[in-house]
């Protein structure tokens, strides 16, 4: 299943991480690092990556990490998640990047490092190896 | 989500490319909240007000979006970073930031925005009625208004609010309906809680709880900890809404919050023995909560700089009622338009750790400004901190 929160197609890198992510607190609102140590992914950048995580979580201002990650081209390529929330959905949908949401059982088969595509009439639509 | 043939062309870029984007963003919450349509709502409270937060990308955004784009609701804001009426008095502060902030500040006046500049609009206006739908982003006044304040929100985003504050529309999602269906049952096992323990209930709860929790075992919380316990949980999570229950439903999932968990809490957010100052507020500090800090210091100075954060609006208030006088003769620092979290006030040049109540306070001072936090309930600091 999948489900378009901020449309567009899409390809690039897998980042992965199961942690929900906290964009005030976490992450390096110009560079994109992961700076909060609780983090599977901590030291990581996500720019360029498609990054797939739980939901965001926290401060209703991580919709503006997102706009400036964006600004900075720091940003991820994309966005997938489990569960779609409002401070993830609307800050991609101001800094224009594309996020989907899918089910757990296809969150679990793409793996970190693979390389994902997404083109909505594409046959199939998603696609990663 | 059906949007009426008026939301479309907007949503088109029939209206100007302000509504577009406004419109973008409410499409894109609605289809993340299973929204099926657009509803009217009467006020949004804002976040995104503070230059440490929003950084360049946000001031700049917010200078252009300005230039055309006015609130069509009632609109609160956030805090800032600092007070600008006492801001000569912290050196440390560079004058960009100083810019950079009074640039954001003018940007949302230009939009219409009350200048409220504060994370607890409840505790500056009668709420409206009861069940009727609003928009705020700030987290635990977003909790506050669905839990305590019987009013309809979702936990907002910086962006979904102000899309709300320009359309006077939000998407018609789980929360803002009457029926939830079972949450689960937070049982707080703890005796006699004091606001810290409330505000590591709600981190807690907010962790492990989905959109809405059930919390049984608590009778009649003050106002200092209910607004704890919402900060808690909007920090760690996405709950939007608690409900206090007296008897625990059978088909609701039970979680138990005991000693074990939390140890657990407060041993993630308290990381020093004390502290070099001392903060209170996050959320800042209300009228009734500055009248019970007055009488507490009766007799008794603070020994260390203590940081006393409350909104313009309460801070006044509290003046004439000489509370303020109180707490100013024991040492205490009185900032409004500003709070604990992510304020650059404290110079962490000189500053390895903070002494705080605020379990919301500690998350951010750690993870954001950098310091270690001492963790202490209002009483305790007073014993300790006073002579």
């Amino acid at each position: 299943m999948i489900k378009e929160i901020v449309s567009g197609t899409f390809g690039g890198r897998v980042l992965k991480t199961t942690s929900p992510i906290n964009f005030l607190g976490a992450v390096d609102k110009k560079t994109g690092v992961i700076r909060d140590k609780k983090y599977d992914i901590y030291g990581k950048s996500i720019k360029d990556t498609v990054l797939i995580f739980p939901h965001g979580i926290g401060s209703s201002v991580g919709a503006y990490t997102i706009y400036s990650l964006k600004s900075h081209q720091s940003s991820p390529i994309a966005m997938i998640c489990n569960k779609a929330d409002l401070t993830v959905a609307s800050g991609c949908a101001l800094a224009n990047i594309p996020m989907i949401v899918l089910d757990d059982d296809t969150i679990d088969d793409i793996e970190n490092g693979m390389r994902i595509t997404y083109s909505p009439g594409g046959n199939p639509p998603l696609f990663w190896n | 989500m059906e949007l009426t043939s008026e939301e479309n062309a907007s949503l088109n870029g029939e209206r100007g490319e302000t509504l577009q984007t406004a419109y973008r963003i409410l499409v894109a919450t609605g289809e993340a909240t299973n929204a099926e349509k657009l509803i009217p709502i009467t006020w949004a409270h804002l976040s995104g007000v503070n230059y440490n937060t929003i950084g360049d990308a946000g001031e700049q955004f917010l200078r252009e979006l300005s230039k055309d784009a006015h609130v069509k609701v009632k609109a609160t804001v956030n805090p800032m970073g600092i007070d600008f009426d006492h801001i000569s008095e912290f050196n440390h502060i560079d004058d960009e930031f100083i810019k950079k902030q009074a640039s954001i500040r003018d940007s949302y006046i230009r939009m219409g925005v009350e200048p409220t500049f504060s994370c607890t609009p409840y505790d500056i206006f009668d709420l409206p009625e009861k069940n009727t739908q609003v928009s705020f982003a700030e987290s635990n006044a977003a909790i506050f208004a669905n839990s305590l304040g019987g009013l309809k929100t979702n936990k907002e985003s910086a962006f979904s609010a102000l899309a709300s504050a320009i359309t006077g529309k939000s998407p018609y999602s789980d929360l803002r309906k009457h029926n939830i269906s079972t949450p689960m049952t937070i049982r707080m096992k703890m005796d006699n809680p004091d606001e810290l323990d409330f505000g590591m209930l709600g981190f807690f709860a907010g962790k492990v709880g989905d959109t809405s929790v059930n919390i049984s075992g608590v009778s009649q919380p003050n106002r200092r900890s209910c607004k704890a316990l919402c900060g808690g949980m909007g920090t760690s999570g996405t709950c939007a809404k608690f409900q206090f229950v007296d008897s625990e439903d059978e088909k609701s999932e039970k979680v138990d919050f005991g000693k074990e968990e939390m140890n657990e809490v407060f041993d993630e957010l308290n990381t020093a023995e004390k502290g070099d100052i001392i903060t209170l507020g996050s959320p800042q500090l209300g009228l009734e909560e500055l009248s019970d800090l007055s009488k507490m210091l009766k007799g008794k100075s603070f020994e260390k700089r203590c940081m006393i954060f409350c909104s313009r609006a309460v801070q006044e208030q509290a003046r004439t009622l000489h509370y303020i006088n109180e707490i100013e003769r024991a040492g205490g620092e009185i900032l409004s338009d500003c709070c604990t979290c992510l304020t650059p006030l404290i110079d962490t040049n000189e500053t390895d750790a903070v002494t705080t109540n605020s379990i919301k306070g500690a998350y951010y001072l750690k993870n954001s400004t950098g310091v270690d936090v001492n963790l202490k309930p209002l009483s305790k600091i007073i014993e300790d901190e006073t002579k």
